[in-house]
């Protein structure tokens, strides 16, 4: 449970919150999931430094953490982007066009293995249905819901965001926005 | 605090002449109220902010006090939404945006003069309908899960107890037995709503005679089928009706505790819930001693985190313990052996939501609903190329055509009809000489699918089936938790095939051998997600194996989907070499010249990626 601490106020200040949370929910029976979601709430993604202090704090072995983080397609060992791009991939999206839209983002921004833009902007991810099938396809931006989404708006959204990110409106939607410091500050898992 | 009968009187007295206002016109009731939609369908287009401007405006105008507007479920009718609907009259508005606003208050509210080109007209026969009453989607329906889905707002205990809510518990509570509360749900004939449609009462009595004083009762939120959000709307709609049922269910079998494992998709399912449990805890309709019966009951919320195998109830009940979501075999069963090792009764959401209403009407009341061995009403999600898209309730027995043609509208655009898809990724493709089929869980098995939770995604002439069976397998491929061999590796065999036929490298003998390889994972997997996994393959060969030949044999794909048997054309008379085409070429197959020569791609170098067809501004690229 190796925490580095003391010359970094940022990193502090989120270990103390993680602290918080891990003292919510110890008592209640089952509750690593909800400490790894509120964790990767924190700190934007799992990196090991993290699961192993979860692993530490719980007396969880942390092969045990780590293989539910694994299990689950919500958990994210790697850091994403500042804006979270997720095409909705459920079948009523699909018949309508889902998988050209993603393939246009991916194009658009120049994605090749990775899921993240190379300036740290935008990660593009499918998901699993969002159950919004009267909106099909339906696409949402760091849970924003854009819904009726056509192969030509894919540039204007991404211009959208862009603009946003530049006039430093980076605050919407539910997941937490990730300084570009942080990158530097939390070692990147493997 | 409720804690008597009496309690529960008092509150429903004086919240029910809202509700009977809304429920038929009463020109006695003082208010107009306004019912604005907030469903994740009609809230992804701005039904919030909607709702805000709107009590803004009226307040402007000085009608707050005369006009109530309130949040409610969704009304199933996604595809003309944000839907806001004014009591009396019922008068449905579609399509209503921010702008529409100062429109509506001053003719509407202001001048008591409908809005009409807002209102909802019929498909097809253009006719205005005004009342919500006369319109034939909500006309062909009958609800019974969803009854207070667009009738009262989720978020205030208040309404839902004046909409009969909690009565049923009350009852429960003081004047029946645990066994006769399990008899009646036997004899209403109610099957589980999550799919596999095992008989509610039975799972109930197994749960009760299940020995241990320490026992739990779970409701599975994990609507993981891609196409079916039946569940959440209920969740959104009317979370109290979950928790009363969840209670009466604790009772019946002896449990304290019970937990909602809900799929972190649905975030805005879990706010209602979280705002339900506390309203009900608050009023001690969840907690210690609920209504003076000394019983104790109180539910907690887990998430899940994006895993389709959480769905099966073993693999849900190892999540919710906070462990990687992986399946058992059975037996034991969870109503022996279930979460933290004891007797565990586990339900979905909609079966759980018809429990209070059967309880207060009488099992003979629902049993006589429905067809021979399936009872009772059954939600519906349309989606996929259907001009309704929303979700529905009909009586069990309702033929596919009814649902799609006749509720549904039919298939947009003129296009022709080519199949249906149920049950998600354990379902089958029907085609249209099938439509005619009563929908129950015996007649769609007879056909290759089965009902599932109640997703229906419509194909049309456009979808290709072979893309389709590739589609859902590899959702399966991807979702399949790697436990067992058969699943791993057997849809990923089958993955490799349909890849290969899509790719146009496919040979007649992979028919062959994609039906083998389905039979051994059907038989061999360890638990439902494997065993249902080949059913989109088998059904499609079964029903399209035209379409597979033709990938096979001329390496054509005739709905003209597969990218790598399409050849991407100029159609020279559309042209007007604007040249936009060949910037968007990353291969450098188009050339050209803006002098008003026609573009051309060379298909050697064409990589079909599609981009050209996109960009054209004349859809003057096709593929074919």
């Amino acid at each position: 449970m190796r925490k580095i601490t003391g010359f970094d106020k940022d990193l502090d200040e989120k270990y103390s919150r993680l602290d918080e949370v891990i003292s919510r929910y110890q008592s209640g029976r089952g509750q690593l999931i909800r400490i790894l979601q509120e964790a990767q709430e924190i700190f934007g993604y799992l990196p090991e430094e993290v699961q192993a202090y979860i692993a530490g704090r719980t007396r969880i072995p942390v092969s045990e953490v780590n293989g539910v983080v694994t299990f689950y397609s919500l958990f994210s060992t790697r850091p994403r982007g500042r804006y979270g791009i997720n095409v909705c991939l459920g079948t009523a999206c699909y018949v309508q066009g889902a998988r050209e839209i993603i393939d246009d983002f991916r194009r658009e921004l120049a994605l090749k293995d990775g899921d993240t833009s190379d300036d740290g902007l935008f990660t593009v991810k499918s998901t699993r249905c969002l159950g919004a099938c009267g909106l099909a396809p339906v696409i949402t931006v760091n849970g924003e819901v854009h819904g009726r989404i056509s192969r030509k708006d894919v540039p204007r959204i991404l211009r959208q965001y862009r603009k946003m990110d530049k006039a430093g409106e980076a605050a919407i939607g539910r997941q937490p926005e990730r300084s570009e410091g942080d990158k530097r500050q939390i070692p990147a898992g493997p | 605090m409720v804690g008597s009968l009496k309690d529960l009187r008092e509150i429903r007295d004086k919240y029910l002449p809202d509700l009977e206002a809304r429920r038929r016109d009463d020109s006695k009731y003082p208010h107009l109220q306004v019912m604005v939609c907030a469903g994740t369908g009609c809230t992804s287009s701005e039904s919030i902010p909607l709702k805000k401007d709107l009590e803004r405006r009226l307040a402007e105008a000085n009608l707050d006090h005369r006009v109530k507007v309130v949040k409610t479920g969704c009304f199933g009718f996604c595809k003309i939404g944000p839907i806001v609907v004014v009591h009396p009259g019922a008068v449905l508005y579609c399509n209503v945006s921010k702008n529409d606003i100062p429109e509506l208050v001053e003719e509407h509210f202001v001048r008591g003069r409908v809005v009409e080109r807002l209102i909802y007209r019929e498909p097809g026969s253009g006719v205005k309908k005004r009342s919500i009453r006369d319109i034939h989607f909500f006309k062909s329906q009958m609800r019974v899960a969803l009854r207070h889905c667009g009738l009262i707002n989720p978020e205030d205990i208040r309404e839902y107890i004046a909409a009969g809510g909690y009565f049923t518990l009350e009852d429960c509570l003081s004047r029946r037995k645990p066994e006769q509360i399990i008899e009646d749900i036997k004899k209403s004939g109610l099957r589980g709503r999550g799919g596999a449609g095992f008989p509610v009462g039975l799972k109930w009595e197994a749960a009760r005679n299940a020995g241990g004083s320490e026992k739990y009762v779970v409701c599975n939120a994990d609507e993981g089928d891609p196409g079916a959000f039946m569940d959440r709307s209920i969740l959104e709609g009317d979370p109290h009706s979950v928790l009363e049922a969840m209670t009466i269910a604790g009772y019946a079998v002896g449990a304290g505790e019970g937990f909602i494992y809900v799929r972190a998709e649905y975030p805005v399912a879990v706010d209602r819930l979280e705002k339900a449990i506390r309203q009900a805890r608050e009023y001690g309709l969840l907690g210690r001693d609920i209504l003076g019966s000394g019983f104790e009951f109180d539910v907690d919320i887990r998430l899940g985190a994006g895993a389709f195998v959480c769905g099966e109830e073993t693999a849900l009940l190892r999540s919710a313990m906070g462990l990687r979501g992986e399946p058992r075999p059975r037996p034991p069963f969870p109503a022996q052996c279930g979460l933290w090792g004891k007797p565990t009764l586990i339900n979905n959401v909609e079966t759980f939501a018809n429990i209070p209403e059967i309880l207060s009407r009488g099992p003979g009341w629902y049993s006589s609903i429905g067809t021979e061995k399936s009872k009772g009403t059954k939600v519906f999600s349309l989606a996929g190329k259907i001009v309704n898209t929303g979700l529905i309730e009909v009586p069990m027995g309702t033929t596919l055509r009814r649902v799609i043609f006749d509720i549904g509208g039919g298939v947009p655009d003129g296009k022709k009809f080519k199949a249906v898809q149920t049950g998600g990724p354990s379902g089958g493709c029907i085609p249209e000489k099938h439509l005619d089929t009563p929908i129950d869980y015996e007649s769609l098995r007879a056909i290759g699918s089965i009902m599932g939770s109640g997703g229906l995604i419509v194909m049309d002439e456009d979808d290709c089936m072979v893309d389709i069976a590739k589609f859902y397998l590899e959702f399966s491929q991807d979702e399949s938790c790697g436990k067992c061999t058969p699943c791993r590796v057997g849809t990923k065999r089958m993955l490799e095939i349909l890849e290969r036929i899509t790719a146009g490298r496919g040979e007649m003998q992979d028919l062959y051998e994609l039906e083998e390889l389905s039979r051994e994972v059907m038989d061999a997997s360890l638990c439902g997600l494997g065993q249902t996994a080949p059913n989109p393959v088998l059904s499609t060969i079964r029903y399209f194996r035209d379409e597979y030949e033709a990938h096979i044999i001329d390496k054509k794909c005739p709905a003209g989907v597969c990218r790598a048997l399409l050849e991407y054309t100029v159609d020279e008379e559309k042209c007007v070499s604007c040249g936009l085409c060949a910037r968007a070429c990353v291969a450098d197959a188009i050339t050209g010249d803006k002098k008003g020569q026609p573009y051309f791609i060379d298909r050697q170098k064409c990589l079909k990626c599609g981009a050209c067809q996109a960009k054209c501004p004349k859809g003057a690229i096709y593929a074919h």
